[in-house]
Formats: structure tokens, C-alpha cells, sequence
């Protein structure tokens, strides 16, 4: 899905392989996984109950127009709701970052609940956030737009604040030292160590975030949810009426302009800031070959962005500066350090004492909630998580068989990456929610033609992950390498096994890590779908939760996300972690 | 600028009992430095010398305010500092320049921390980056300079501050010989001409001729735990020459203290110790060398008649102190060498391990190991008493914690595993963290 350069793919971050010394402490971090996922199931209901007590009358639907002349207008809605979004997620992250890694207890608790947070299903929050933010705007469209906004903020903000993060906790102690002796204040040090240092992380991971926001997008600017019909005036809910009237040409214009938007912001804003950013590289010796200089002049100059940043962010940086220098100054002269401490201390201890007695309250109800359902149920329950674990894999395993020797072909031949590289990117970058009417429209014709359709959109979601990585991946195996399995006349088939998949293992990792993720969330509307006004499904856990949000059964609701997201926490923990420590002990290429 | 001038005066800073060791989680404390006394006074050049790993720059650290003390205190102008450490700057091995900022930027960037205005930091940047050879250079970043180039921008950045006490951290030894050499010059120019307010300089490094060109006093530190070996004076007047006879004295006297048997001063600890502070047996330290490089040593010892003078040898290898040395100790530990007098000679043992072939080089030093190195010799015993001889490095990780710090074990184990590997005592599979008893 990232609009990216090829060459330059950057392996989406991991969860950190929490630090887990042998013995007594690995069941300490487990409780602390076990307290922050109640947790998170807490706050999961409590939005689902403020949503179902709040649920006031029906306000009459925006009317979403057929005419292509719309889309410009549409575009640019859709287009500022995905900036406040990108734009809040960015101060989260960075508030989040920042806090979890500067105080160790607060990092115990984040880095977790983060990890958390990161594997629930964003979609089957879709009823629970719009039907509260309805609830609280009930004469305004703000109440659903606010709603929309927060669910692609859902979907973005983590992994930015992951990689923020990390960025943090790994700059070199020297830089960090040369601050504290040089006094910079705690603002200079943000703005001239911290942030600088995690720039390029944020920079890619943005890129990754806002792709994948584009696919939310489309799916919540309109949605039903029981009789009551949501709708935003966007390119999504354009593509949606024109599918669910089976307007053909109507499909076909909305897509070429989703592409159109996309292509544009990526040459006008992602390159320029791609090519910006580069002078964050934290590295001591010019890299050969890694900047474009001319290039980069030419786009640097002429970026509105660029500018910007110089004529009004760098000022006002250096402002805040030295602001905040004198305020340390004034304020390290009249400190009086122990009265604040046992305030703060105060009202850490009510605040922690306030979280546990709602957190109780809310599992209690919770689970009162819960034991309405039968147990007929659950085992439907298990029985659907069961199909789209096997859709899910399924889908996975078709992406690594294609993107693998495709992948590697790229990633061997120069020539070939340059011929690819245009068209790869472009097709990353269209959402494959855009995508699914058409092939919905394609498929409905054979037998069992949904069933396809299911699978083809979460491979549609997902392999732009595993393709780029495993580009990258080839990029990386070194000539030497590649000139000994020539020496020593490998056949292909050694080759493979001594030189290509070694190489490789490392990145593909990586990709089908962030790809199984996307496809578990991708499977709330692949296998649920109002089309040409029918509904088209397929058994299975997405398709559970999207037609229990539909009849507005909340305990099935309920009891579906979070069997999802329990899933793909386990998942995590028990596949991915282990594959990609086995990646970088064994697989990784040290010079 | 001699010791008798300045015996009289204040020192500008004091160390008195300063020590810094880690709590054990099961009891117990590992004690990293043991207490020190040290001062440093004004227009004196000091320099810290010793092995890597020997705690020099913790104590700098300590000294810096950057890590807290676990005991004793440092004094500014005979006054207690709480935190708040009047003004220090220091230059870094790795010169800790961010790399996102002009080399101008670099250097105002401590002056914006102090709240100088926008005009004035520009002024005074632009003086210093004069000084030390680096007018033209302003708006290039860091990436774009040598070197040498970035360790100059490194002292501009620590001289903008005005400091009274300017610290450097190993800052000419990430450098090429020349170029370190220019630098060296180039600092006590400066210096010696008073063009910089700086009123004493604390130098942090493992190399004694560095140590010798520049410092009017050397200390020396001793390791496990770190302590004050030795304290040299230094009265050749500047510039001094390298070939004269009283520099290669001292730096042959400095050799020949740090070449003394380490365990042997680690046995009989300094005075300042006190009973249960240090850590609870001694355990030897294994310096962190692989095997490989010993053969090579004790053969050029066979080729020059089983005896040669270290500090000759250095030279000739044109190998410094922090690679020589190590090789040497694990020589010593082993009972493949003897030193006296600065000179190494080579004992029978060592003669038969340099003439032997492969295979008969790794069943010596397999005899040599299990005899002379304690942890070695438990770790054989510990395998060979298990039904499976197969224990985990964790095991062996937890023993070695009781003696050092998290860091140190670590790299004990690790160069343990390297010895047991090559000598055949052990398989060790790094994925699982295994070790096997080898089956002869």
C-alpha cells in the first residue's frame, strides 16, 4: 500500500521483542500483558455502550451525488478529512513517543497497550465511535465526520507513534549526552535531538499510515448500521453509491480519481519530503548515491512544503527556543522540587485508583453483556474465526507465492525495477477498498464468486507489504554473495536455498507480519458487503461483526472484536515474534 | 605550569571518595570504580590513562556530573555541586555532532541552550570556528567533513562555552595517526598560547604517548575494580620530542606499570579499600581477546629469542596499547609468558604452543585454560556433571553476575565461550544457548 520508492522501502517496525531475561520475569510481563488487554476490552465496551445508550433519532442522510463533476469537490472532502486525521494522529504520536520513553514505568504499561492497540480491528469500532459521536452532534453532520476522522485516526496512529518511539530510545548516547552537557533545555532538546533523529522513521511510516488510511476511509464515510444509514459526502461513499446501483461508469470515474489524488500527492508531497528528510540520515560519512542532488535541488526549491518549513517552522522553532531556555533558566532559580513531586505523586495515585474501579465496573458489564450470549454462539463464534483464520493464511500464502519470485526478479535487475517501479507504485497506492466494486462486479458472475472476491481484496490490501519487502530484500543481498553462488555453479535450486530465501527471510518477515494484520482488519468488509442493494457475504469473523454492527446485536458485536483482536495478538506473539527474532539472529546479513 | 607551581593553589575540582558500584539483585554490590581521590588544578593538563573497560570514562562520566556517584562527592572550588554542574563541556571519541545540523549550527547550538541572542551566538561561532581552522566551513554539515575536520567542529562546539574545565573522551582515537597527530598540535597550540579561557583540561585515553605529549600529569588507572595505579608527573618542557631520552623513560615507566600482572594488584587492593565494599571472592577477569592472536604474539617472541621489550614491540607492530595489551594478559593468564621489567619473555609452555601445529596448539591451550583460568575449569566440571553435559549460558551467565556488572558478564561469558570453543572444551549453539561437553 505505501506510495514508496522502491529501492528505499523501509521494513514497517515490529513490536519490540520485549526484553524477556529468563526465569520469574517473563510471567511479571505477562500479567502486565494480561492487565493492559482487560483494559483495552474495557474501553472497547465502554464505547459500545455509550454508543447503544446514546442512540438518538434518525437524521436524514446526506444525499451522495452520481455526477462525475462531483468528484473534484468530493476528493477534496475526503482529502481534509484524511489531513486532520494524518494531523492528530502525528500529535498523538508524538505525545505518546515522547512520554513512553522518557519514564520507565510509563513505558511498561505503553509499549504493551500500544502493541495491543495496534492488533484490534479498526472497522468493528466503526458502529461503537459513529453512533457515540452521533449521540453527542445529533443536528450536525460533525458528529459522523468527527466519527470518521477518529476511526482512520485509529488505523494510523500507531505505528507512528511505534516508530517514534523506538527512534527515541535508540539515539546513540553520545548525542544524548552532548545534550545534557551542553544544558540544552528539555524543548531544544526535542527540537534539535529527538525529533531530527526519528524524522525518517516518521517520514516512511506516515507514508504507510496515510496509504492505509485511505483504505478506512472508504469503507466509513458510509456505512448501515441496523436501519439507520450513514453517509458522507467523499470519494468513498461516491465509489459505494455507484457500486450499490451497480453504476459501472460511475465506479470507473471514482477510481481514476482516487488514483489521480493519489499519484498527486505522492509526486507533490511525499517525494519532496522523502527527498528532505533525507538530510536526517543519521550517519557520520556521505552515502554514495543515496541522494539525487539535482533532483533534489530542483523539487527542494520549488516545494511549497520545503518552504514553508524554512520560512515559518524553522523561526518559529528557534523562537520556542529560546522561550523556553529562559523559562527553564527563571524556573531551575525558584525551584521547589519536593511539594510538586508529592502533588504529582497525588494525583498519579487517584488518577491509577479512578482507572481501576472503571475498569472493574466495565468488565463487570462487560461480561454480563457477554453471558447473554448462548453457547450456540460462541461456538458459531469460533466456528467463523476458523474460516477466516484459513481465508486469511490462504490469502497470505497466495501473495508470498507471486510477490517472492516477482519480488526477487525486481530486486536482481535494475532494469527491470525501473521498468516496474511507475506501475507497482501507482497500483500500491489505490485503496483496495476502491477496488472492490469492480471486482465484485467481475466476480459475482462465477460460482462462488464471493468467496473469491473475499480473498482477492485482502490480497489486494496486503501485498503490496510482502512485494516491497521482498524487493528490498533482494536489493540488500550483497554482490559478493551473488558472484560466489556463480563461482561455485549453484543450480537454481541452490541458489534458492543457500543465497535467495536466506536473504530474503529477514524482509519477507517483515512484510507478511504487517500484511496478516491488514488482512484480519480487511476481512470486516471483504466478506460482508452491501452491493447493487443486496447484501453479499461469506461466513466468517469479519463477516460476523459487520452483520452483527447491521442487526445491532452489541454482545455479538462485542464478542466478536475481541476474539478478533485476541487472535491477532496470539498470532503475533506466537508466530511473528518468533520468525523475526529467528530473522535477525540467524538471517541477518552483517557486514 | 608545573606540578610546584600549582601545589599551592585551589584545585578547580575534586573528587574525594568517589565510587561508583551496582547494587546485586540477590545482595551483595559489584563495585565498577573504588573509592578515588583525585583534583584537577588550574592551568594543568591531566590525563587518564588505562586498558579499555577499566572504568575511565565512568569516572569521567562521574566527574562531568553525567552518571551519578554511588559514593563520595565532587567538589567545585571546595564546594559541593547537587546536580548542578557548573560549566564542563567535553569533546567525544565519537565527536557527537548531530548530523542534521550545519557545522555552524553545531557549534551555537550549546550558546542557544544558554539563551544568547540569535546575533551575538552567530559572533562568537564564527570566532571559534576561526580558531581552530574552520572559517569556510560553517554551512557544511558534518557528513561533508574528514575526520579530522569533525573533531575540530567537536572542540569548537566544547571551547563556545567557555568551559573551565574542558573534558575529551578518547577524542583523537577514532582518528588516523596523522591526522590525530595534527589535532594534538593544533590543541596544545592553543593552549600553550592562552587563546582559550579554558583553565584545565582532563584528558580520557588509552594511548601513553598521547598521554606523555601532552599532560603535565598522568594518572593510571587499574582495573576490576578501577583505581588509581599510578600518578606521574610530567616536567619535559613543550614541545616535547618524541626521540629524546627522557620521553621514552617515561613512557617505558608507564609501560612497565601497566604491564604488571593486573590480578596481582587487583589482589592487593588500593588502601582506600574498604573491607566488604569489593566484590565477594575475586574472580579472575578474563581480558576480551579471541585465541586467534596469541599464536602470532608468542611466534614473533620465539623469532626475537624468547625476550623482547613491549614497549618495542608496540612500535614495531605499530599496534597501540588497547590492542597489544589484552593479547598480552591472556599470554600471561595462561602461563605462556612472564613479564619483568617492561620485558616480555616467553616460558616453555608458550615456546611449544608457538611451534606446535593446529591441532597440537588447541590441546595445549586446552591444558592451559582448564589449569590457569578458574572459569574455564568450572565450566568443564559443571558440564561434565551433568547425565547430559549440556547446560544453558544462562547458568553459567548467573555465576558470573555475582562478580560483575550485567555489561561485563556478558562479555565475559562471551569471550569464555570463544576460549572453550577453540580449545575444544565445549560445543556452544548460539540459537538455543547451549553448551555441550566435546566428547574426545
Amino acid at each position: 500500500m505505501p506510495a514508496a520508492a522502491l529501492p528505499d522501502v523501509h521494513p514497517t517496525p515490529l513490536p519490540p521483542a520485549a526484553k524477556r531475561p529468563a526465569g520469574s520475569r517473563w510471567s511479571w510481563a505477562f500479567l502486565i500483558d494480561i492487565a493492559v488487554f482487560l483494559f483495552v476490552f474495557a474501553t472497547v465496551f465502554g464505547i459500545y455502550a455509550i454508543g447503544r445508550a446514546w442512540l438518538g433519532p434518525a437524521r436524514p442522510q446526506a444525499r451522495i451525488s452520481q455526477n462525475p463533476r462531483a468528484l473534484p469537490l468530493y476528493a477534496f472532502y475526503s482529502l481534509v478529512r484524511m489531513v486532520i486525521a494524518y494531523a492528530i494522529s502525528l500529535i498523538f504520536s508524538l505525545a505518546f513517543g515522547y512520554l513512553a520513553a522518557s519514564s520507565r514505568r510509563a513505558e511498561m504499561i505503553m509499549i504493551p497497550l500500544l502493541d495491543i492497540l495496534q492488533s484490534i480491528p479498526v472497522l468493528s469500532f466503526l458502529p461503537g465511535v459513529m453512533l457515540t459521536m452521533f449521540a453527542l452532534f445529533p443536528h450536525s453532520q460533525l458528529g459522523i465526520e468527527l466519527g470518521s476522522i477518529l476511526l482512520i485516526f485509529t488505523g494510523q496512529a500507531w505505528n507512528i507513534a511505534f516508530s517514534f518511539y523506538s527512534a527515541l530510545k535508540t539515539i546513540p548516547r553520545d548525542l544524548r549526552e552532548a545534550a545534557i552537557i551542553y544544558r540544552f533545555s528539555r524543548w531544544q532538546r526535542f527540537a534539535e535531538l529527538d525529533l531530527p533523529f526519528a524524522t525518517i522513521g516518521l517520514v516512511w511510516n506516515s507514508m504507510v499510515s496515510v496509504a492505509g488510511g485511505w483504505f478506512f476511509l472508504m469503507a466509513c464515510e458510509m456505512f448501515v448500521l441496523g436501519k439507520r444509514d450513514f453517509r458522507l459526502p467523499g470519494l468513498g461513499s461516491f465509489l459505494q453509491t455507484a457500486a450499490s446501483h451497480g453504476d459501472t461508469r460511475g465506479i470507473l470515474w471514482g477510481v481514476s480519481a482516487m488514483i489521480t489524488l493519489v499519484v498527486l500527492l505522492d509526486q507533490l508531497v511525499w517525494r519532496p519530503i522523502i527527498l528532505w528528510a533525507d538530510k536526517f540520515k543519521f550517519e557520520q560519512v556521505e552515502s554514495s548515491g543515496a541522494a539525487h542532488p539535482t533532483l533534489f535541488h530542483l523539487i527542494g526549491r520549488t516545494s511549497v512544503l520545503i518552504r514553508i518549513y524554512r520560512r515559518l517552522f524553522r523561526p518559529l522553532i528557534n523562537r520556542l527556543t529560546l522561550f523556553f531556555t529562559v523559562r527553564a533558566r527563571r524556573a531551575a532559580e525558584s525551584f521547589t522540587a519536593p511539594k510538586q513531586h508529592r502533588l504529582r505523586r497525588g494525583i498519579a495515585y487517584a488518577g491509577i485508583a479512578g482507572i481501576l474501579i472503571g475498569l472493574a465496573f466495565t468488565v463487570f458489564y462487560a461480561v454480563r453483556e457477554l453471558s447473554d450470549l448462548h453457547r450456540e454462539d460462541y461456538v458459531e463464534l469460533f466456528r467463523s474465526a476458523g474460516l477466516t483464520f484459513l481465508r486469511v493464511n490462504s490469502s497470505l500464502l497466495l501473495s508470498t507465492l507471486w510477490t517472492v519470485p516477482v519480488g526477487v526478479a525486481v530486486g536482481f535487475s535494475p532494469r527491470l525495477a525501473r521498468i516496474a517501479q511507475p506501475f507497482v507504485q501507482v497500483a500500491a497506492s489505490v485503496p483496495a477498498t476502491a477496488l472492490f466494486p469492480i471486482i465484485l462486479l467481475i466476480f459475482l458472475r462465477l460460482r462462488g464468486g464471493m468467496e473469491f472476491a473475499a480473498m482477492l481484496l485482502m490480497l489486494l490490501g496486503t501485498q503490496w507489504f510482502v512485494l516491497f519487502n521482498v524487493i528490498a530484500g533482494a536489493m540488500a543481498i550483497p554482490t559478493d554473495l551473488k558472484e560466489a553462488s556463480q563461482v561455485f555453479r549453484f543450480g537454481s535450486w541452490h541458489r534458492w536455498r543457500f543465497l535467495i530465501l536466506p536473504g530474503i527471510f529477514p524482509y519477507l518477515v517483515t512484510g507478511l507480519v504487517t500484511a496478516s494484520g491488514g488482512a484480519w482488519n480487511a476481512s470486516i468488509i471483504s466478506e460482508y458487503f452491501h452491493f447493487q442493494g443486496k447484501i453479499l457475504s461469506v461466513p466468517g469473523l469479519g463477516s460476523t461483526i459487520s452483520s452483527a454492527s447491521d442487526a445491532g446485536r452489541f454482545d455479538m458485536l462485542l464478542a466478536s472484536t475481541l476474539i478478533m483482536a485476541a487472535i491477532v495478538v496470539l498470532i503475533n506473539r506466537l508466530v511473528w515474534r518468533r520468525l523475526y527474532r529467528l530473522a535477525s539472529s540467524r538471517f541477518k546479513l552483517e557486514a | 605550569m608545573s606540578i610546584a607551581d600549582t601545589a599551592a593553589t585551589v584545585p578547580i575540582l575534586e573528587a574525594r571518595k568517589l565510587e561508583k558500584f551496582y547494587q546485586h539483585p540477590e545482595g551483595g554490590r559489584i563495585q565498577v570504580i573504588s573509592p578515588i581521590d583525585l583534583a584537577v588544578f588550574p592551568g594543568q593538563i591531566l590525563a587518564l590513562l588505562g586498558p579499555s573497560g577499566c572504568g575511565k570514562s565512568t569516572l569521567m562520566r562521574m566527574l562531568t556530573g553525567l552518571s551519578p556517584a554511588s559514593g563520595g562527592a565532587v567538589y567545585w572550588h571546595g564546594r559541593t555541586v547537587d546536580g548542578n554542574f557548573p560549566n564542563v563541556a567535553i569533546v567525544f571519541q565519537s565527536f557527537a555532532l548531530f548530523p542534521w545540523l550545519t557545522v555552524i549550527e553545531n557549534v551555537e547550538a550549546p550558546l542557544e541552550a544558554h539563551g544568547v541572542s540569535a546575533i551575538e551566538r552567530h559572533k562568537r561561532a564564527l570566532r571559534i570556528l576561526d580558531a581552530v581552522g574552520l572559517d569556510g566551513f560553517e554551512s557544511a554539515y558534518p557528513k561533508e567533513l574528514s575526520g579530522g575536520m569533525k573533531q575540530r567542529v567537536g572542540v569548537a562546539r566544547a571551547l563556545i562555552v567557555e568551559p573551565e574545565v574542558l573534558f575529551m573522551d578518547e577524542p583523537f582515537s577514532a582518528l588516523d595517526v596523522l591526522t590525530a597527530e595534527t589535532l594534538r598540535g593544533e590543541l596544545l597550540e592553543l593552549w600553550l598560547d592562552h587563546k582559550i579561557p579554558t583553565r584545565a583540561m582532563f584528558i580520557v585515553t588509552h594511548n601513553i604517548e598521547e598521554a606523555v605529549i601532552l599532560a603535565d600529569r598522568i594518572i593510571v588507572l587499574g582495573r576490576n575494580p578501577a583505581h588509581i595505579h599510578a600518578d606521574f608527573s610530567v616536567t619535559i618542557p613543550h614541545p616535547r620530542d618524541r626521540k629524546s631520552l627522557e620521553f621514552v623513560e617515561l613512557v617505558d615507566a608507564i609501560y612497565r606499570t601497566l604491564t604488571q600482572p593486573d590480578h596481582k594488584d587487583a589482589a592487593a587492593p588500593p588502601r582506600t579499600h574498604v573491607p566488604g565494599v569489593g566484590p565477594k571472592a575475586k574472580a579472575v577477569m578474563l581480558p576480551h581477546t579471541r585465541p586467534g592472536g596469541l599464536a602470532s604474539l608468542l611466534e614473533i617472541l620465539v623469532d626475537r629469542g624468547g625476550r623482547v621489550d613491549l614497549h618495542r614491540l608496540a612500535e614495531e607492530l605499530s599496534l597501540d596499547l588497547e590492542s597489544l595489551l589484552p593479547t598480552i594478559d591472556t599470554a600471561v593468564l595462561l602461563g605462556f609468558l612472564r613479564l619483568e621489567e617492561g620485558d616480555a619473555i616467553i616460558t616453555p609452555e608458550g615456546h611449544g604452543f608457538a611451534q606446535a601445529d593446529i591441532q597440537a596448539r588447541k590441546a595445549i591451550f586446552r591444558k592451559a585454560a582448564i589449569a590457569n583460568v578458574p572459569l574455564l575449569r568450572q565450566m568443564e566440571q559443571g558440564l561434565r556433571a551433568k547425565a547430559n553435559h549440556t547446560l544453558s549460558e544462562e547458568f553459567f551467565r548467573d555465576l558470573l553476575d555475582e562478580h560483575f556488572s550485567a555489561e561485563e558478564s556478558r562479555r565475559q561469558l562471551e569471550t569464555a565461550i570463544q576460549w572453550g570453543r577453540y580449545a575444544e572444551i565445549f560445543d556452544y549453539d548460539a540459537g538455543s544457548g547451549k553448551l555441550t561437553l566435546t566428547e574426545s
